[in-house]
């Protein structure tokens, strides 16, 4: 098999697959990937996750102790995190770069430094 | 004798730098064309403005304890000690939020308030108008603040400048809320454009930085409220250094901390306090004294500042406050 064969082959079942996942669910496109992201005094975990720029994702918000805040002006982020509950935000970022979200409600003496970074490629 | 605004302007300007409102001040009460506009801007205010000063104290922090400054209540001490020689003494002293670091332990909060209290106690001038930080009343909505010293926001007159004290800290997030916005609305209502006000408060009311949380969300709504106002001076502490910022006629000035400092946000990516150093505990923290004309200034010679870094912002301060002298409003040759 030349390697040209092998390369539409490939396509062939990357686009069988790609019908079979639109058929499921019946939008035509792969749902967003979901991130989860976990709060709690003084931290938020992952500390640091890369998005690429133009795909869609979730971020799944969830605190383990008290209320949090979750903002990024430049990435649209503006949440309250409140304990007990699972907040599912879209993201589609549109530009490259290095985002800071912070914690913008208060949680205790080290709430100064509760943030966590967003890598845009 | 009619002034224009050129002129009146290139008396200001000379006061903008050293020593500025001092040489200003003594032309106000003359019969010269400085003084006609200060008659006829206290005729429009419905009060002069009679000389005093004030001191403005901010982020006492007091319970921190920590590498950046292991050395806890020093500086807010000295401080005090600086203050209560002054002469002649201010007539008020304001302290712009996070007078304690806030603190989970079951009453430890309410010790570092009586802490504080004791502390400022000392101060000879006895009238203090204070706001809060987020310290003191992000986690509790300000109610033990509210036991300690009084509501979070209140407003007063002071020899015929108009004084704001805005909280914009115990929402827990850095806002001021719509209440207090319908209150500072009917608040301002009463004054004319021309009035001499100072606001002050614990976080900024523009975007400094907003990644390290240096704003206020409702900020600008604050400002909308104080645009037909021609003589705004906007105090502020939060930021742990030093910042003068202009936003048309509005002067923003930003206090250092007692206890310790944050970087210049322009020149790092990382909010960290700067690091303690042994041989200068006091490097820049320090207080800032703020005179409003006319009549002299305090002098620094009467403070000894070789121990604290003292902010004796005569010289920001006065371009603050010279803010004052600017009558836009009122047209050349108005009737004194």
């Amino acid at each position: 098999m030349t390697r040209l064969a092998r390369g539409l082959g490939r396509l062939a079942t990357a686009a069988v697959a790609a019908a079979v996942l639109a058929a499921v669910d019946g939008s035509g496109a792969e749902p967003p990937a979901v991130i989860a992201i976990s709060a709690h005094r003084f931290e938020f975990s992952p500390a640091e996750v890369t998005l690429e720029r133009g795909t869609p994702v979730i971020l799944r918000l969830s605190s383990q102790d008290v209320t949090h805040g979750f903002y990024s002006r430049p990435l649209g982020l503006d949440e309250l995190i409140e304990p007990g509950q699972v907040l599912e935000v879209p993201l589609t970022p549109k530009d490259a770069g290095r985002y800071t979200v912070i914690c913008d409600h208060f949680c205790g003496a080290g709430h100064g430094g509760m943030k966590m970074t967003v890598t845009v490629r | 004798m009619i002034i224009d605004r050129r002129n009146f302007l290139r008396i200001t300007g000379l006061s903008l730098g050293a020593g500025a409102l001092y040489r200003v001040a003594p032309a106000l009460a003359s019969d010269g064309p400085a003084g006609q506009l200060a008659r006829a801007q206290a005729k429009a205010n419905g009060e002069a403005v009679t000389p005093f000063s004030f001191v403005q104290l901010s982020d006492t922090h007091v319970g921190f304890s920590g590498p950046p400054n292991p050395t806890g209540t020093a500086a807010f001490e000295r401080a005090v000690a600086m203050v209560n020689r002054l002469d002649p003494p201010p007539d008020l002293i304001l302290f712009t939020g996070d007078l304690t670091h806030d603190s989970q332990a079951p009453g430890v909060p309410a010790t570092r308030m009586r802490r504080f209290r004791e502390i400022a106690a000392d101060l000879r001038v006895t009238e203090h108008h204070l706001v809060p930080g987020e310290h003191d009343a992000g986690l509790d909505g300000g109610a033990l603040y509210r036991e300690h010293f009084g509501e979070t926001s209140h407003a007063f007159d002071h020899k015929g400048v108009h004084f704001i004290g805005l909280d914009n800290v115990s929402r827990a997030r850095p806002e001021v809320g719509p209440a207090q916005l319908a209150w500072l609305r009917q608040d301002l209502a009463r004054f004319p454009r021309t009035a001499p006000i100072v606001l002050f408060t614990h976080r900024p009311l523009f975007d400094l930085k907003p990644e390290w949380e240096w704003f206020t969300r409702d900020g600008a709504e604050v400002m909308k409220l104080l645009e037909p106002f021609e003589n705004v001076t906007v105090l502020y502490g939060h930021i742990h250094r030093e910042d003068t910022h202009q936003v048309g006629a509005v002067r923003h000035l930003a206090a250092r901390s007692l206890v310790f400092a944050f970087p210049d946000p322009a020149q790092v990516v990382d909010k960290k306090p700067l690091a303690f150093e042994p041989e200068r505990p006091f490097r820049q923290l320090g207080l800032r004294v703020v005179h409003a004309g006319p009549g002299p200034a305090p002098r620094a010679a009467t403070v000894a500042c070789d121990e604290i870094e003292l902010t004796l912002r005569e010289h920001s301060g006065t371009e603050g406050f010279a803010q004052l002298l600017r009558p836009t409003s009122l047209a050349p040759g108005d009737p004194p």
